[in-house]
């Protein structure tokens, strides 16, 4: 286990140094630091002293090295736009994307399940063709739309819901109804097709030779193998939650990270853009980090077949 | 209850039959829901192609005495076609928006997919074909990227590059690759030392020629199916860095710019928000429908179940 959990670690600094590289790379050779800080019509004067400060006249090699020393000792340096060291404000928007991912995730993951369920009690019967319709539909929303439609409604003629802004339940409800449509959609083909699978399985059959009510050899006996798939919420899944909060937060004004990197990037404001796609990162390997471990610990195959499941 | 329970036992030992591609198309048309996805993809491929013949107005003219006219208003010309759709905030007619913006919209799609489906096949065929170290960088590069959030990679590119149509396609190529190559090197590296592979081998065939020959053909149809569901996953992508102000420019009509620019009005003229995002969900709620369908058709087990539903929900 410790063995396992070093050869992780040892792969999660050299995934933070590759998406270090790449910020380096975007931020410093691909387009001119200078150009994107300042703007183009800027003074001689202001590129000169932003020159300066990014330390942008010193030779390419140096220039990597001490960003690279930079940011494994946290300093991003000071933001542009808000005139403070970047990385503490990029801190602070963590507990609001927590909240509105985790809100997401809780109305998605069970909704997803029983519809997933429901359509592979009778594959291609008209309830599974809409409950397929449903799902794919939302694979396949764009998330501002789907925010947009919902403002009309709600807010606009109904007068329920607050639009924008961080704060008690009226203000969390919009964005993560609009977030949980994705996953939800994903959740339940995922359901589906390993539902399909489980009910074509000997012992489902075992089990309604027994005379078992339909009902029960579905819900108990199926959903409960074909729970296992479903439950792994995978990197990658996290990654399409993070795209999808990226939009969110920036229609409803929640004050997140997705928000803030936009904003960063809009007001070309690097350390911002460097700091946040650090956090954003390091997040990301903390939690897949977290799922590896709980699944190891719950599933015993995995954690006897020795480390090489990295 | 007991009915069914038999009909349950008695499909599990469903009999292989032969399978034409007559039956198949038959079978297709008689699903409501393809045919409704093979309808839009259609009226989607006529807008791509003939955007000036069908559009009833040039899709930049702005007319200012028309400015957000709701669906259905008049046209300002004696006896032209009404603004079936409405107007937008610059008083452009809405449905000739929409056409051009299907042109936009599935150039940046298809092109990225294409784009990147070739270069992520070709790196996942020669990960899994070569295997070794070659492999392992190529699929740690992979991992790297599939837990990273694309759209995230994507801002970071464009604003290093700029915003723009042609770099678009071009960073959505370079964050959407890794998808394909994930199922071709494991297709791969499934079919590397089976015996036909094996008997290509002995037989003096090189490696080229193996790959070319005898494994792209069997890759072709989950790849295909990939590729359909890429091209949606891209158009919404497109919309997705339109709308954030980093993909197509103004006044090009693309359809994320479109619900960008009317959500100000979001209150007041409904139709500005609506119509774009309702052309981009079922652009790709088709493709995702197809390539559902195209799943079902070309797995075999999943055939079977899919030919035999029909007959069974009738009963």
């Amino acid at each position: 286990m410790i063995a396992w959990l070093a050869r992780r670690l040892l792969l999660s600094v050299a995934v933070t140094f590759v998406v270090l590289t790449l910020v380096f790379v975007a931020g410093r050779i691909l387009g001119d630091p200078v150009r994107l800080v300042v703007g183009i019509e800027a003074s001689e004067e202001r590129v000169q002293q932003v020159r300066e400060n990014l330390n942008l006249n010193q030779p390419l090699g140096e220039q990597y090295l001490s960003f690279l020393n930079d940011a494994f000792s946290l300093q991003f340096g000071t933001s542009f736009w808000q005139k403070v060291p970047a990385l503490p404000r990029v801190l602070e928007r963590i507990p609001a994307t927590l909240t509105l991912t985790a809100a997401a995730l809780a109305l998605a993951v069970p909704l997803g399940i029983t519809l997933g369920a429901l359509s592979a009690l009778r594959p291609w019967s008209r309830v599974d063709r809409l409950t397929n319709v449903i799902s794919l539909g939302g694979v396949s929303v764009v998330e501002f739309w789907l925010a947009l439609m919902l403002i009309l409604i709600f807010p606009v003629r109904l007068g329920w819901f607050k639009t924008s802004g961080y704060g008690g339940i009226e203000y969390l409800v919009l964005p993560a109804l609009t977030l949980c449509y994705k996953p939800l959609g994903r959740i339940a083909q995922i359901t589906r097709s390993a539902m399909l699978d489980e009910l074509a399985k000997p012992y489902v059959k075992a089990a309604r030779a027994r005379g078992l009510a339909e009902r029960r050899v579905v819900f108990v006996h199926a959903l409960k193998n074909a729970a296992v798939p479903v439950l792994t919420i995978s990197g990658d899944e996290l990654a399409a939650l993070l795209n999808g909060a990226i939009i969110v937060e920036t229609v409803f004004a929640w004050p997140g990270i997705g928000r803030l990197t936009i904003q960063a990037l809009e007001r070309r404001d690097l350390p911002m853009v460097e700091a946040t796609v650090f956090v954003v990162a390091i997040f990301i390997i903390a939690t897949n980090l977290l799922v590896d471990m709980a699944y190891t610990w719950l599933n015993p195959r995995i954690r006897f077949s020795g480390a090489g499941a990295a | 209850m007991s009915a069914e329970a038999v009909t349950r036992l008695d499909s599990a030992s469903e009999a292989p039959r032969n399978v034409g591609v007559g039956l198949i198309l038959r079978r297709l048309l008689r699903d409501p829901v393809a045919v409704f996805a093979l309808g839009v993809l259609t009226l989607l491929l006529i807008a791509l192609l003939a955007a000036s013949l069908v559009a009833p107005y040039d899709p930049l003219r702005q007319n200012l005495r028309l400015r957000n006219s709701p669906p259905g208003t008049p046209s300002a010309i004696e006896g032209g076609f009404p603004h079936v759709l409405g107007t937008d905030e610059l008083g452009r007619d809405l449905l000739s928006r929409l056409i051009y913006g299907a042109r936009v919209s599935l150039a940046v799609g298809l092109g990225s997919a294409l784009l990147s489906g070739t270069v992520g096949t070709a790196l996942g065929i020669l990960a899994g074909y070569h295997g070794g170290r070659v492999d392992d960088l190529i699929m740690r590069l992979v991992d790297l990227q599939m837990s990273f959030p694309f759209l995230l990679l994507a801002l970071l590119v464009l604003y290093a590059l700029g915003p723009g149509f042609h770099n678009v396609i071009l960073v959505l190529a370079l964050v959407r690759w890794m998808v394909y190559a994930r199922v071709a090197r494991g297709l791969t590296l499934a079919m590397r030392n089976s015996p036909f592979v094996d008997a290509a081998r002995v037989t003096g065939n090189s490696d080229l020629r193996i790959i070319r020959r005898h494994l792209l053909p069997n890759l072709a149809s989950p790849l295909v199916i990939l590729f359909t569901l890429e091209i949606a996953a891209l158009i919404l992508g497109e919309a997705a860095l339109s709308y954030l102000g980093f993909g197509v420019q103004k006044p090009e009509p693309s359809w994320g710019l479109m619900i960008e620019a009317g959500k100000s009005y979001v209150s007041t003229a409904w139709w500005l928000t609506t119509f774009p995002g309702l052309a981009i969900f079922l652009t790709a709620l088709s493709l995702n429908l197809l390539a559902a369908s195209l799943r079902s058709i070309s797995d075999p087990v999943l055939r079977e179940r899919w030919l035999n539903a029909g007959e069974r929900t009738r009963q």
